[in-house]
């Protein structure tokens, strides 16, 4: 379980993050969404334990902000919006580097495994810093996974935070990684993914969490959330509302004409 | 690898023991070792001038490669070298405050330390000058390699105007000393000098593989190192302290070698990638090796008289850092 207690930060002088409870259950895909500057990743930071922030924020039931690195690395893996590897590291290097942060260190056949799930399967040799940028971020969910590898252990549920883990994906890559997500949440693990894109976050999302300067305006169902007035005032654009019989609801913003 | 490195610095040892004007040869070292023992004049000129000679320049070298894979490791950077970013300058001027002005300090704290007073200033110097750079040139994330390489010739520069003010302050027999210090040779190796320098190497050395794998994830920067279970507070503060203390006890027993901390690991780089667990045994390895031949040559190539072993490493190093940075214009950053 995820609990966060009037989360609350500031950078400087600015609020930007303030009093956000929420809690996610394993076996939940949470996305949380907004515009540019809404907190979606001052969020996720204070969720890290990254950033001072006032509240608690709890994973597993325990506190992050006094938890020790290694013993966070074993509960959750992380996928930044973007990194980059100093040296040359290869991909096969860098998702063993995941794999031996977290409870699967004698395990060396995860990598395959991992690299399998992205798609980038026998390409361990190659140096990480060759690949494509899509080819990197899905190395990087390689490693994030390789961590964390089997969702649940036999005394907790195990978790991926990912932030924009399809920013720099093509369509079809798209729709992998976040059936990816989708998978590792059905079979009991915890996600919690930072999104742009509000129609794949209906798509695969249990509950979206909706942030609008700092304050999270509505958590929900993707029909609960994705409200034409909320979204229109959030994005500062008119947008059509639309709902599809299986995927649920989908929007498209409208043109200035 | 590791053993072909070992062999190979067993190879530059048996050569460099058997290497000199006094014309001691391999044949005498075999006596010396399982025969009846050598003339009194041979047995001296083994054990008491080549041998801590030998012994010096594995430890030195061994410590200028580790520290250069520290500072790279700590900075995210392959052109990080004690020498370039200021460190060796920051223990140099440590070396010669110990010095000059070691004479100041409580005859107690005199007798304690001993001849260890010199290395354990130029560790502390180290120490300063690569915390003010780390200081300068990191912020969270990534490390900006012009400023740290324009704090290390802010570094190096300031450190050398402390340390010519300070010539001036010398008397007669400390300035002999700097002058000898400063030639920055492995000349005047004797026990004593390296019982002096040995446990700050040897601290560092140890402590050095421990630092391997977080020294990895540091690679990913320093969110994703503690994201995968690395107390980075922690691995910074045992790399910058073993880093120094390295260099520090090598500047302080053999002055300003320059260029063996940034060959050694970009050569090992090279032939087998960038995984620290092996590259810092490694390392330490090749640097004892390439340190133990500069000094054969240096020795040997102008002999009665000896070139400074720092201008045979710049002499090697300095275009290899040249052909570093040249690719790294060449990929575009």
């Amino acid at each position: 379980m995820l609990e966060l207690i009037n989360l609350s930060a500031q950078l400087g002088r600015r609020r930007v993050l303030q009093d956000v409870s929420l809690t996610v259950r394993p076996g939940e895909l949470l996305a949380i969404c907004g515009a540019n500057g809404a907190g979606k990743s001052t969020l996720l930071k204070a969720i890290l334990g990254e950033l001072p922030a006032s509240g608690v924020a709890r994973l597993n039931g325990i506190a992050v902000a006094e938890a020790r690195p290694a013993t966070l690395a074993r509960m959750r893996a992380v996928l930044p919006q973007e990194s980059e590897v100093a040296f040359g590291f290869t991909l096969g290097e860098v998702v063993a580097m995941g794999r031996e942060a977290g409870d699967f260190a004698a395990w060396p056949e995860v990598d395959g495994l991992a690299l399998c799930a992205v798609g980038l399967q026998g390409r361990e040799a190659d140096d990480i810093r060759s690949l494509s940028g899509g080819e990197r971020q899905r190395g990087h969910l390689a490693r994030a996974l390789a961590q964390v590898w089997e969702p649940v252990s036999p005394q907790r549920p195990r978790w991926l935070m990912l932030d924009e883990p399809v920013a720099s994906l093509d369509l079809g890559h798209q729709l992998q990684v976040m059936r990816l997500a989708r998978s590792y949440a059905d079979a009991g693990g915890g996600v919690v993914a930072i999104m742009h894109d509000l129609n794949l976050s209906a798509m695969f999302a249990d509950r979206m969490a909706f942030l609008v300067a700092g304050r999270l305006a509505a958590i929900g169902t993707p029909v609960e959330v994705m409200q034409q007035d909320l979204l229109e005032a959030a994005y500062g654009c008119q947008i059509t509302l639309n709902r599809a019989p299986v995927s649920g609801p989908w929007l498209l913003p409208q043109s200035c004409r | 690898m590791t053993l072909a490195l070992a062999g190979l610095l067993l190879a530059a040892s048996i050569l460099s023991l058997t290497s000199g004007a006094a014309g001691l040869g391999a044949g005498d070292l075999f006596v010396a070792l399982w025969g009846e023992g050598l003339s009194p004049r041979d047995q001296v000129v083994l054990f008491d001038i080549r041998l801590p000679r030998l012994a010096l320049g594995m430890a030195v070298g061994a410590s200028l490669a580790v520290s250069g894979v520290l500072l790279q490791g700590l900075f995210r950077n392959p052109l990080a070298d004690p020498g370039i970013v200021g460190v060796s300058a920051g223990a140099g001027l440590g070396a010669v405050l110990a010095i000059v002005l070691g004479g100041l300090l409580p005859a107690a704290v005199v007798a304690t330390v001993g001849q260890s007073l010199v290395p354990l200033a130029a560790g502390l110097g180290g120490w300063m000058a690569t915390l003010i750079l780390y200081r300068i040139a990191t912020s969270g994330q990534r490390t900006d390699v012009a400023l740290m390489l324009l704090a290390g010739i802010a570094l190096a520069a300031l450190a050398g105007a402390a340390t010519g003010v300070l010539t001036y302050l010398a008397d007669d027999r400390q300035l002999r000393d700097l002058t000898f210090w400063g030639m920055g040779s492995l000349a005047g190796a004797t026990w004593g000098k390296l019982a002096a320098a040995l446990p700050l190497m040897a601290a560092a050395l140890l402590v050095a593989p421990r630092l391997a794998r977080g020294l990895n994830s540091l690679a990913l920067g320093e969110a994703q190192a503690a994201h995968m279970g690395t107390d980075v507070q922690v691995l910074k503060r045992l790399a910058i302290f073993s880093a120094a203390a390295a260099t520090g006890a090598a500047v302080a027993v053999a002055g300003g070698i320059g260029f063996v901390g940034l060959v050694v690991p970009h050569l090992l780089r090279q032939a087998q990638g960038a995984d620290h667990r092996p590259l810092i045994p490694q390392a330490a390895l090749l640097g004892a090796v390439l340190l133990v031949l500069a000094d054969l040559i240096s020795r040997s190539i102008v002999a009665p008289a000896e070139l400074p072993i720092g201008i045979l490493t710049a002499l090697v190093g300095a275009p290899v850092f040249l052909w570093m940075l040249l690719q790294r214009g060449a990929r575009g950053r």
